[in-house]
Parts: C-alpha cells; sequence; structure tokens
C-alpha cells in the first residue's frame, strides 16, 4: 500500500510538472514532447486503478498516434521551431486567475464531499479477474451491455476519419 | 493513510483540469490549445476510472475508452481544420482570427 502511494505521487509530480510546462513552454515542440510525458504519467495512473487495457490503449493511440498527428501539425504549419514569445497571449493572466479560481472551487467541493482520508478505494480494485487482469471483463462489458455506443463511437471514428481528409487534402 | 485514496485521484485530475483550461485561454497558437484539450479529457479519464474503481464497476474503463477514441477523432478533425486555416491564411495565431469581430 505504501508502494502504491509512492508510486502515485511520484508520478503525480511528474504529470504536474509536464503539464504546466506543456501550457507554459516557448517551444512548441517542447511543448509536444512534455504532453508525451504527461500522456504517459497518466497511463501509469490507469495501471494504479488496475485499467491495464485503458492504459495500453492509452500508450498506443496517444502517445502512437495522436503525438505523431501534433508534431504533422507542428511541422505542416510551419510553426516557428525554437524559442518564440508570441505563443502565448498577452492577457494571460485572465486564464491564471480562472484556472485558480475553478481549481478552488474544485478542491473545495472535492474535499467536502470526500475527505481529506475517507473514501480509501478497495485494496483490489480488479473486478472478476481473468488471467490475472480485467481486461476480459472490459471486453465483456463492450460486446454486451455497451454494443450500441461502441458501434456508435466506431462509425464517428469513420465519419472524423473522412472528414479529416477532405479537409487536408488540396484540391 | 497508507490506503490509496480516491480524493487523490480527483484532485490530481482538478490540477490538470485546471492547467488545460488555462493553455485553451491563454494560448495563441491552435495547435497548442489542441494540446490543452487533450490534457483536460485526461483529467476526466482518470476521474472516470478512479469513480469506477471505488464503485467495483467495469463502466468507468469502459467509458475512459470511449473518450479516448473521441479524442483521437477530435485531434483528427482538429488539426485538419487548423491546417485548412494555415493555408488559407498563412497563420495559426488565433489572434488574426478576427474577422467575425463586430
Amino acid at each position: 500500500m505504501v508502494a502504491q502511494n509512492i508510486f502515485f505521487y511520484a508520478f503525480a509530480a511528474m504529470i504536474v510538472f509536464s503539464a504546466v510546462r506543456v501550457v507554459t513552454s516557448t517551444n512548441v515542440v517542447h511543448a509536444a514532447l512534455y504532453l508525451v510525458a504527461v500522456l504517459a504519467g497518466v497511463s501509469a495512473q490507469y495501471i494504479l486503478l488496475a485499467a491495464e487495457f485503458v492504459a495500453a490503449t492509452q500508450v498506443l493511440v496517444y502517445i502512437g498516434a495522436v503525438m505523431v498527428l501534433f508534431l504533422f501539425g507542428i511541422m505542416l504549419t510551419r510553426t516557428r521551431i525554437g524559442q518564440d514569445q508570441e505563443l502565448t497571449h498577452k492577457h494571460w493572466w485572465t486564464g491564471l486567475v480562472t484556472a485558480l479560481v475553478l481549481f478552488g472551487v474544485m478542491a473545495y467541493a472535492l474535499i467536502d464531499e470526500w475527505g481529506w482520508s475517507d473514501h480509501p478505494l478497495p485494496a483490489d480494485t480488479r473486478l472478476s479477474v481473468v488471467n490475472g487482469s480485467n481486461t476480459a471483463t472490459v471486453s465483456d462489458a463492450v460486446f454486451s451491455t455497451y454494443l450500441l455506443p461502441f458501434e456508435a463511437i466506431s462509425v464517428l471514428l469513420l465519419a472524423a476519419l473522412v472528414g479529416a481528409i477532405v479537409l487536408a487534402r488540396k484540391d | 493513510m497508507d490506503d490509496l485514496l480516491l480524493n487523490q485521484f480527483l484532485l490530481l485530475g482538478a490540477v490538470l483540469f485546471c492547467t488545460g483550461v488555462y493553455g485553451v485561454i491563454a494560448r495563441r497558437n491552435s495547435v497548442l490549445v489542441l494540446m490543452s484539450i487533450e490534457l483536460i479529457l485526461n483529467s476526466v479519464n482518470i476521474n472516470l476510472l478512479a469513480f469506477g474503481a471505488i464503485h467495483g464497476s467495469i463502466a468507468g474503463a469502459v467509458f475512459a475508452l470511449f473518450i479516448i477514441a473521441v479524442a483521437a477523432a477530435e485531434v483528427g478533425v482538429g488539426l485538419a481544420i487548423v491546417l485548412l486555416i494555415y493555408r488559407n491564411r498563412r497563420s495559426v495565431d488565433l489572434d488574426d482570427l478576427a474577422q467575425m469581430k463586430g
């Protein structure tokens, strides 16, 4: 249990530091690479919550596909590679105030509702384990209870793919 | 304080969410705004999985997968739109896209 806490706080620190660098970095490519660190840390938190399949999907889809798409976007729009002070709005402090007020409200609500030290997670958060992980449980749920949303998501992905090609091709 | 608490994950999600909101408001480059939206979507996923874990339900993991799929679709279309804006206006600066301003 102590090991889980060490794991949580180490990756939480990495996530928060890298997330702040994503929104403050003056170099677009550095921001993209810090985003990779955030996504990897979030994937580690998924493993801590016993969601191995979601963690693997996060690595494959986000770090594998979405990041390549972002780097292509950076290169194709010929954003200045290297230092660039123009990336942040001159009224950036309005965003800071909004974010801090929002965090204050959210933190107050969460601590008020869930407390500082109560509501511990179950020691083993896995459900009806098959071969040591609950991937089989996820697939059973996706292909029975959530079959219709799953099909809708599939059609949405196809439509988005066709739409992206139609938008981006030269004609 | 030995067990993992639900609130640890929820507060981490809140920090990530607010960082993303700051990025969406403060950044001028549209690609960086899309990156900040990814931060927001990831914080939502952490919350979903934490609630799924405490309620002993698999629905959290299923909806996290759905959100990952929708985020992939969103980035694809979003970057295509950014590319189109760049092609038409030679800039991805959001301050330059003000022709609707009255």
